[in-house]
């Protein structure tokens, strides 16, 4: 079992190696082709009408006129052993993991990283609660009814739910419930230990609009796999030896079709929780996602970095994590070790 | 004043039901006056006169600072802003429109002395001045502030280096040198109080200079270099709460040891003063009016979205809104290098200038140009009209004759660069590619990413000649409201860069460059602005910038925001004067 998961923490690192070099190959060797200067990089981390000196110097300071590789040795390096940075005549410790200094606020990203994780998780994992527990029991109960008028209209919401962007339904959201009727008092995030309900009034319309999406992808995967349960032979033995319809659904035919929605869970619980983008935009949450994008206009690579990183880890974790579960859900599986 | 309050309400209902027409109340009163709120009242006047302090100013904006350090930031509205903790040895005066692009005393303690030919200034600053830890502020203090925010090797890249390129100095760099304050010559600290300035060349357009934030002092102890702007130590009212947070907020409170006596500029009326950052538009446009926020830090108005939406339904918002020109041209470049004179003048004549208009959101995005020069400008003639034609149209049979005079009698072919997801932009370019069409100038749209623009593409020397670029759409907001202030990085010889050219024209004609040099050699504001008025026609028979639209920016006034009015130095609201009306 531990050298499984040692075996899987391994293939995570290794995963975590190729996604940095990709990020920066990305970062650095595109622009190269498009037969972009080390200049003209340095000219977007400058004020408007630089001159060649300062544009010069920022090259130099940023390391843009180095090759690739060795921008992305150092990068590894001062992750795995630290690094020092230069600010004025101040010298600065950047403690391992180091993920350096955004080019444009000249903050530490690893500290931003974390100081915005707490909106982020928040986001995620009450999203993920309302998305997994409703989509899981709207599919039941639709499958149990194949064909009545809720399973019609359970999915054809669903359907509506996968097809409406982020964007669309969370406008719609504020529009009406916070600024039209004011069911809602403006979202303004705080810490669940220092004000929990203002925490929970900030965070309500984002849970439902992220989980609507979700939900509905549950809900009908949910359904098409109870269905496909329901109609194996060991479900009509089930039956057959009498007993409770509620016994025959929730005991044979809903854990062995949890396992693929299990699987699907532990992906986008791990990508919500690298930055669930569209939706800390639409509601100006300052999370890991509102991080990432504004990195990603203004090409700071060190936050750009640290942010695809840190979802490639939750990705590689909440994968593992799932994995591990697996046989608690499906006796039938084992790990093999 | 009540007979005059009334007749501005009646005529801000009178300009409203015109507004699709003619685009604005132009009350045709002067600055200082004041007035309740009304159509477009806070434009020219006082709206919500108060005296009255205290309270919490909330700012929410969706982008961030460049920097809030003063002496790395290039942000109009960073500088409108920064003024709350960094006094500057001049400033503009607090006024309403025009009357504000007049300079006035911040820190000095009188207007900087010229010698004759404008190469040396001398400026004295108040004494007993303090920042926020009780010290005292000197001139040596200033003088590193400005060494630092311009001799910096890259540190602090975002302001803009007019003193670097003013300065009779070597370059060096602050952070290197054992001594910056011995090494930095070219200014002068004959003692506490004193600074004197030693230029390159004659510059009469200097004291503008001295408003920038890069002038607000910083003691050489205090300086962390790209870390200052986490907490800058407050020559000004208030005083950073806690660090700010880049992307998250900056909190202000009270500094104790401003004192208001030293200060006329500032009424300095909350008790607080917050900023939400990374606040979605379109949110950050219905918390306006729902009252949740006081100001859109951003200064640049209300989103599209809510734009339209108040456009439709004026009569609900028409007596919090003001419409003023934001003091940026919007043009169209038509490069040098790749098109030769007469072919440029034919652009200018074919182009429909309403079609253009109209892609600009007519009458309430700005005013039709015809000329260089901002309205806002001394010395500009918005009346004059050197490429004319019938309700603006174009004219095509003074184009064709262009066209043959530049060896192209059935036009030619080339490629028009614009800024992606910019619409106004790429709109300016479709408009342009269907009018010139009509006689054979055959436009291709090529869109580039926006922050690359300059570095890159349109603004760099070789890409254009290499991809045949003729033209770029472009827009230009002035450093300060004079015609230098301007006009000299777009259409200056000597302004003329490699990559980052903002001269993207690349237009370097030696009339242009003489008249130039003249006006920083002249006193008189007023024959300055005459010498403006001369270039800007220049460069419209040199036909090397099509001017679009004067813009105008529509801003959102909550009744319980006090003191608003807009400010033509900033082009936004003047945030200095602004309070909070409790109740």
């Amino acid at each position: 079992m531990l050298n499984y998961i040692l075996r899987r923490l391994g293939a995570g690192l290794l995963l975590l190696a190729v996604v940095t070099a990709v990020t920066f190959w990305i970062f650095y060797v595109l622009p190269k082709w498009a037969g972009v200067t080390p200049r003209g990089m340095a000219a977007m981390y400058v004020g408007k009408a630089p001159t060649p000196e300062a544009l010069d110097a920022t090259v130099e300071r940023l390391g843009l006129d180095q090759p690739v590789i060795v921008q992305f040795f150092d990068f590894i390096r001062s992750l795995v052993f630290g690094d020092q940075f230069q600010f004025g005549r101040e010298t600065v410790e950047c403690a391992a993991p180091c993920l350096g200094y955004s080019f444009s606020t000249n903050s530490p990203v690893l500290e931003q990283l974390l100081a915005r994780l707490p909106i982020t998780a928040s986001l995620a994992f009450g999203a993920a609660v309302i998305w997994l527990i409703g989509g899981v029991a709207v599919g039941v109960l639709s499958a149990v009814k194949k064909g009545s008028l809720f399973d019609r209209l359970a999915m054809s919401t669903a359907l509506v739910g996968v097809s409406l962007p982020i964007y669309f339904t969370g406008l719609l959201a504020l529009a009406f419930v916070v600024h039209g009727w004011k069911i809602l008092p403006v979202p303004r995030y705080e810490p669940l230990t220092e004000n929990p309900g203002a925490w929970f009034t900030a965070l309500l319309l984002p849970w439902i609009t992220l989980a609507f999406l979700h939900a509905a992808q549950y809900a009908r995967q949910t359904r098409a796999g109870m269905l496909e349960v329901l109609g194996e032979d060991y479900i009509r033995t089930a039956r057959a030896k009498g007993l409770s319809e509620r016994k025959v659904i929730f005991k044979h035919a809903l854990r062995p079709a949890l396992t693929p929605i299990l699987t699907i869970f532990g992906l986008d619980l791990g990508l919500v929780l690298g930055g669930a983008i569209l939706t800390e935009r639409v509601f100006s949450l300052k999370g890991v996602g509102a991080y990432a994008i504004e990195a990603i206009i203004g090409k700071d690579l060190p936050v750009v970095l640290g942010v695809t990183l840190l979802g490639a880890v939750f990705i590689v974790v909440c994968n593992l994590i799932v994995d591990l579960l697996y046989p608690l859900v499906d006796p039938r599986v084992r790990i093999a070790a | 004043m009540r007979k005059r309050t009334l007749g501005f309400v009646a005529l801000g209902a009178a300009a409203s039901i015109f507004l699709s027409a003619c685009g604005g109340g132009d009350t045709g009163e002067t600055g200082g006056d004041t007035a309740a709120a009304g159509y477009d009242a806070g434009s020219t006047q006082i709206v919500n006169p108060s005296d009255q302090a205290g309270g919490t100013l909330r700012y929410a904006i969706q982008s961030d600072f460049d920097s809030t350090d003063p002496g790395d930031t290039y942000y109009g509205f960073s500088w409108n802003f920064s003024r709350y903790y960094a006094r500057t040895l001049l400033a503009f005066t607090p006024a309403p429109a025009e009357a504000s692009t007049e300079l006035t005393t911040d820190l000095a303690a009188g207007m900087p002395e010229p010698n004759e030919d404008f190469t040396e200034w001398t400026i004295k600053i108040q004494e007993g001045l303090k920042y926020e830890d009780g010290s005292e502020i000197t001139a040596q203090d200033i003088k590193y502030a400005i060494a630092r925010s311009n001799y910096n090797g890259g540190e602090l890249p975002n302001g803009p280096r007019y003193f670097e390129s003013s300065l009779d100095q070597e370059p060096f760099n602050v952070y290197e040198v054992d001594d910056p304050m011995a090494t930095f010559t070219a200014v002068e600290t004959p003692d506490d109080y004193t600074l004197v300035f030693h230029l390159k060349e004659s510059f009469s357009e200097f004291p503008y200079i001295l408003t920038q934030p890069q002038t607000a002092p910083v003691p050489e102890e205090a300086d962390r270099g790209a870390l200052y702007r986490e907490n800058v130590l407050s020559s000004g009212p208030y005083k950073f709460d806690g660090a700010y947070e880049p992307g998250v907020k900056l909190d202000l409170v009270r500094n104790e040891h401003w004192d208001a006596a030293t200060d006329p500029t500032r009424p300095a009326l909350p008790d607080e003063v917050t900023v939400e950052i990374g606040v979605e538009q379109n949110e950050i446009d219905q918390r306006l009016v729902n009252g949740e926020i006081d100001v859109d830090l951003s200064g640049v108005g209300v989103g599209p979205a809510m734009k339209s939406q108040m456009i439709q339904d004026l009569e609900t918002y028409e007596n919090n809104l003001d419409n003023p020109l934001s003091g940026a041209l919007r043009f169209v470049n038509i490069h040098t290098p790749v098109l030769d004179t007469a072919c440029r003048q034919a652009i200018a004549y074919a182009a429909d200038r309403d079609s253009l208009h109209r892609a600009w959101g007519g009458d309430t995005g700005g005013d039709l140009a015809t000329n260089l020069l901002p309205p806002t400008i001394p010395g500009s003639d918005p009346e004059s009209n050197l490429y004319p034609s019938e309700d603006n149209k174009g004219d095509l049979e003074a184009a064709q004759a262009k066209l043959e005079e530049c060896g192209e009698p059935d036009g030619f072919e080339t490629n028009i660069a614009v800024r992606e997801g910019r619409e106004p932009d790429i709109a300016t370019a479709e408009s342009l590619q269907e009018s010139l069409k009509r006689v054979g100038i055959e436009l291709e749209i090529k869109t580039f990413p926006a922050e690359d623009f300059f570095a890159q593409y349109a603004g760099s020397q070789d890409y254009v000649r290499e991809n045949n670029i003729g033209l770029s759409v472009s827009g230009w907001i002035p450093d300060w409201a004079s015609g230098y202030g301007f006009g000299y990085k777009i259409t200056s010889g000597d302004a003329i860069q490699e990559t980052g050219n903002y001269n993207t024209s690349e237009l370097d004609d030696p009339e242009v460059n003489a008249l130039w040099d003249q006006a920083l050699t002249t006193e008189d504001p007023d024959e300055r602005a005459d010498i403006y008025g001369q270039i800007d026609t220049l460069v419209m028979e040199q036909a090397a910038i099509l001017p679009v639209v004067f813009d105008r920016a529509m801003f959102y006034r909550p009744d319980n925001l006090t003191n608003v009015y807009y400010t033509s130095s900033y082009a936004m609201y003047d945030f200095m004067a602004l309070g909070v009306d409790q109740g």
